[in-house]
């Protein structure tokens, strides 16, 4: 044993610089093709952009411009991004930019974009790499002061930042931040995947005006329709369920509790007292003992432990998901031009998997111009961040295809696989961790508690969409019918009187005797009202500025054409986010999502107005009224289906 | 006249039931026979197939059964007026002022004319009752005939329906009755019901009507009313035999069957109609086979109508069955045409002469 391997081997052992390990995984990080690499640098800035307006609370303005370098020779183009958001601190531009994996949101347990992508500075980096030339960083953070510009590129010997040049400028924006990074790409077929991530990015974000000016100086604009940023999403702490044991140990070490008990408690979700008790028991561990002391093995044991105690899921508030008015409405906003005959959607409620909080969102959009003959498109998104690639490994993907969706007018063969038909399907997962089938997270992986909400999710999507065809079928012939008892029967008593030269006989027993029902019918009307007339009643001006002065006005009528008197209940489904401001009656009872009347003794063909009126809602938000009865039998009423309750 | 009178009444007695309905707080209907081929029945009396006796409901209380009812009020009150300001209307020109009546407006020709043919089938008037008549349908006669007419001016005119014709022979008006045409002398032996012009006018070229002694009558296609009742007087009043010549399709033999049977759409006045003594001549199945004729295949529909004409009552004997099956058996279908295959004379020197014989009409 002379010469020891391990010496010869620790001769080719060394760094390996950044600039390499991009190098090599670029396909993993998002760079994989030029096509690919376009879209990747527009997603990092248009991410970034995003999240800094919301943390300053800022309704974002983002233009993205990408400029042709060289006359598509070299495929060199420049990606501009521009933001109106808080701007960034002079001393930290060079780190933001020119640093790989530096970031205030790696760490934090919260729903956020950036667990999408390696960061702006990958960016940065692949610029550098391709062209060789800098990126130029605008930033401004106070309307006193200057903007700041860099010159900013990465050393990648050791991952900083290596600052070109540094001046200071004129900027007419109060605040904000623009970056231009020159980088070699195929904008020619990554064209379409821009223009499709902006739109995308957009339907999410409702609250974000996005400007895409193209290479050939078009100009698209995907506007805001919601004036209100989305509830800011809550950092929490780590679930038991959902700890690995390298970051208890961790956690473990540098925890500032002297016990056991207090690390629990306070570094942990939903560990309470009782919880805590239970989980030293399990263990056999002392609670008074110091965590820093913990050896490997017990914290295996801890992490066991934990897994044997019924421990509370985490808190599940802290997601900010988009809510079904607002999807349905960037929805309708975005495929104005089909013209889709309706669009549902449904938002579930918070859930969990290994102590990770989730919450599922879906959309359909049905009809209109949409083709017929092709699958149907699916839109995926992750903490609002569109995924544009991989939608076959995309559990998304399993839980739509394995929905049977022949029963609600898609075609589907043998009734699995992704339904053709014309629809668009949109499916938002939001968490504090997306769990990503890989690092160029595309695809979320198939975790069953999130295949299942999804699923559930659809599956509400599609009997609303059911609800909407049979009611066409239904609202057809029902038409028919008050054709018949309002023109053709008067006018058939009429002209036969005509004949006889005598008096018209009266009607209405003959069209109770035709109809045999209670008929219910609604519309749903929007007038711009005045603030005054609106905050006397409420007082609430934001709902005002919210729905941009308008009022949605529901009218049902209901006219008894059976022979008897009859005495039931009406619900009328509202929108959560709708804030009633006048009703007419007044109903027994009015809930986040619906409202209910007590229909008495109305009498053979009395006639009956209700009404109510919503703000806090844009012009057809609300295009549909869903109508329900109880304590009468349903065949009796046509325009109102049975309550199932809640 | 008594016979408008009658009318009025008993329209009126229509618009009565309604009225009452109403009044009575029910639901307005009317019944009438079922006119579809399930609901026709063999007439011993009349040698014809008349409705027997299923019954249709038209009620207000489907949004169509109510459509119909108010288009018969507004018929009714068309035709009371009519008859009161003594005017009349083609079935076509009923159908055109429909056209004013709002809700209660035709959506196609097809619909008024058969609202008349309810009306006759309910109150067992003829629409010539209700002052409706069709258009001239420009079918035509040429044969040792000699037929009077009385004209619109109301002058008696004799037509020779050889001399006094030129080569398209003598216009059927549309109405036949023996007010209007009598037959006042004949030398024919009978007479042959031709469906397709072409064919007429090849007979007529090669006088046939004088070389066979027949009277060539054209159908034109399904035979109107009055093709119909001219042919029952002349196979009634003057005993000649009535044979139709026909292409070989489905739809021909739904022609001969409309004027030896009697039409579905028509059963009402069957008897009046249709010529129980008339016989098919041909072009029979059987003759694609003898005379080895050019064919086309049948199509889809071709060979519905032919299953369907097999559960048609009015085609239950053996001959219809065993050429019905021999033609579907063929898949093949054939045109009275086609026998120029051998040449333009062949029809008059060969064919027809053949079949007459076979038939018994000439020796």
């Amino acid at each position: 044993m002379a010469n020891p391997i391990a010496l010869k081997l620790a001769q080719k052992q060394k760094e390996i610089s950044v600039a390499e390990f991009f190098e090599r995984n670029k396909h993993i990080l998002g760079f994989g093709n030029p096509t690919r690499a376009i879209i990747t640098s527009v997603k990092e800035g248009v991410d970034n952009s995003l999240d800094a307006c919301e943390e300053a609370g800022i309704l974002p303005d983002i233009v993205v411009e990408i400029k042709d370098e060289d006359g598509g020779e070299k495929n060199e183009y420049k990606i501009i991004v521009e933001d109106n958001g808080p701007g960034i601190v002079k001393k930290q531009i060079p780190n933001v930019f020119g640093r790989l994996l530096y970031g205030s949101r790696f760490h934090a347990i919260k729903q956020s974009r950036g667990q999408q992508g390696i960061g702006v500075s990958a960016v940065v980096l692949y610029g550098q790499l391709t062209t060789g030339k800098p990126t130029r960083v605008i930033s401004k953070i106070d309307e006193k002061m200057p903007a700041y510009v860099y010159e900013i590129g990465v050393n990648t010997h050791n991952n900083t930042p290596e600052i070109i040049s540094q001046d200071i400028m004129h900027w007419e924006k109060p605040s904000g931040t623009r970056i231009e990074i020159n980088i070699i790409g195929d904008y020619v077929r990554g064209k379409r995947f821009v223009y499709e991530y902006l739109q995308s990015t957009s339907i999410v974000n409702p609250h974000a005006q996005i400007t895409f000016v193209t290479p050939e100086g078009e100009k698209h604009v995907f506007e805001r329709t919601a004036e209100i940023l989305p509830r800011p999403s809550m950092e929490i702490k780590p679930h038991p369920y959902g700890i690995e044991l390298g970051t208890l140990m961790k956690m473990a070490k540098s925890t500032k509790c002297r016990k056991l008990s207090a690390f629990l408690k306070t570094e942990f979700s939903s560990m309470g007292e009782r919880t805590t008790n239970a989980v030293c028991k399990e263990v056999g561990l002392d609670k008074n003992i110091n965590p820093k002391m913990l050896t490997r093995e017990q914290l295996l044991n801890l992490l066991k432990a934990f897994k044997k105690v019924k421990i509370m899921s985490p808190p599940t508030n802290c997601l900010s998901p988009i809510g079904e008015t607002l999807i349905r409405r960037s929805l309708k906003h975005e495929t104005q031009e089909i013209s889709p005959e309706f669009i549902v959607t449904t938002s579930r409620p918070p859930s969990v998997f290994s102590g990770n909080p989730f919450q599922v969102e879906a959309g359909i959009v049905y009809g209109g111009n949409l083709p017929k003959d092709t699958p149907v498109k699916i839109l995926r998104f992750a903490n609002r961040v569109p995924l544009l690639y991989q939608q076959g490994d995309c559990v998304s993907t399993a839980a739509i295809s394995s929905i049977d969706w022949r029963r609600y007018g898609l075609e589907q063969k043998g009734g699995k696989g992704i339904p053709v038909g014309p629809a668009i399907f949109l499916v938002h997962v939001a968490s504090t961790h997306v769990p990503f089938t890989s690092e160029s997270k595309e695809a979320v992986a198939d975790i069953p508690e999130i295949e299942n909400e999804i699923k559930l999710a659809f599956r509400e999507c599609a009997r609303k969409m059911q609800r909407h065809l049979t009611k066409k079928a239904k609202r057809a012939k029902t038409r028919e019918k008050f054709d018949l008892i309002t023109k053709i029967l008067p006018e058939l008593a009429r002209k036969t009187s005509l004949i006889l030269n005598k008096p018209v006989p009266p009607l209405d027993e003959v069209i109770t005797k035709i109809m045999d029902v209670v008929w219910i019918e609604d519309s749903v009307e929007y007038t711009k009202k005045p603030l005054s007339q609106i905050v006397k009643s409420n007082g609430q001006t934001i709902l005002y500025e919210k729905s941009k002065g308008y009022v949605t006005t529901s009218k049902i009528t209901i006219v008894n054409y059976k022979h008897k008197p009859l005495t039931f209940n009406l619900y009328a489904l509202k929108p959560k986010e709708g804030a009633i401001i006048n009703t007419n009656p007044k109903p027994v009872e009015i809930k986040d999502y619906y409202l209910k009347w007590k229909i008495e003794n109305i009498k053979p063909t009395e006639r009956l107005e209700l009404s109510f009126e919503m703000t806090n809602l844009a012009k057809e938000d609300f295009e549909e009224n869903d109508l329900y009865i109880e304590n009468i039998n349903p065949e009796y009423v046509i325009g109102a289906e049975k309550w199932e309750g809640e | 006249m008594q016979r408008y009178r009658d009318a009025i009444n008993k329209i009126q007695g229509i618009a009565e039931k309604i009225y009452n309905d109403f009044k009575n707080a029910e639901i307005p209907y009317i019944t009438l026979p079922t006119r579809t081929k399930s609901n026709i029945v063999f007439s011993e009396k009349h040698s014809v197939w008349k409705y027997g006796k299923n019954l249709s409901k038209r009620t207000a209380k489907t949004l169509d059964g109510a459509y119909m009812l108010l288009r018969t009020m507004y018929t009714i009150e068309f035709i009371k007026q009519m008859i009161e300001n003594k005017k009349s209307s083609t079935l076509r020109e009923m159908y055109y002022i429909s056209e004013g009546w709002n809700l209660a407006k035709f959506n196609s020709q097809q619909e008024s004319d058969s609202l008349a043919e309810d009306l006759e089938v309910i109150t067992g008037c003829l629409r010539e009752d209700f002052k409706l008549r069709p258009e001239e349908d420009g079918a035509r006669v040429i044969g040792n005939i000699v037929i009077e007419e009385i004209t619109r001016t109301g002058v008696k005119r004799k037509i020779h329906c050889q001399d006094d014709v030129g080569d398209a022979g003598y216009s059927i008006p549309y109405n036949v009755e023996p007010e209007k045409i009598t037959f006042k002398k004949h030398d024919a032996d009978f007479v042959l019901a031709v469906e397709t012009g072409g064919m007429f006018d090849r007979l007529v070229e090669n006088g046939f009507d004088e070389k066979s002694r027949a009277i060539l009558v054209h159908l034109k296609g399904q035979p109107a009313r009055s093709t119909r009742r001219l042919l029952k007087r002349l196979n009634g009043e003057l005993g000649l035999p009535v044979l139709v010549f026909t292409d070989c399709d489905p739809w021909s033999y739904r022609i001969f069957a409309s004027v030896a049977y009697g039409a579905i759409k028509t059963a009402h006045i069957s008897e009046y109609l249709a010529t129980p003594a008339a016989q098919f001549l041909g072009v029979t199945p059987s003759d694609i086979v003898n005379y080895k004729l050019p064919t086309d295949e049948l199509t889809n529909e071709d060979i519905n109508a032919l299953k369907s004409e097999l559960s048609d009552p009015r085609f239950q004997d053996e001959f219809w069955k065993g050429e019905i099956k021999l033609q579907l058996q063929l898949g093949k279908k054939s045109e009275q045409q086609a026998l120029a295959k051998y040449g333009l004379d062949y029809v008059t020197d060969t064919y027809l002469p053949e079949k007459l014989s076979e038939m018994g009409i000439i020796k």
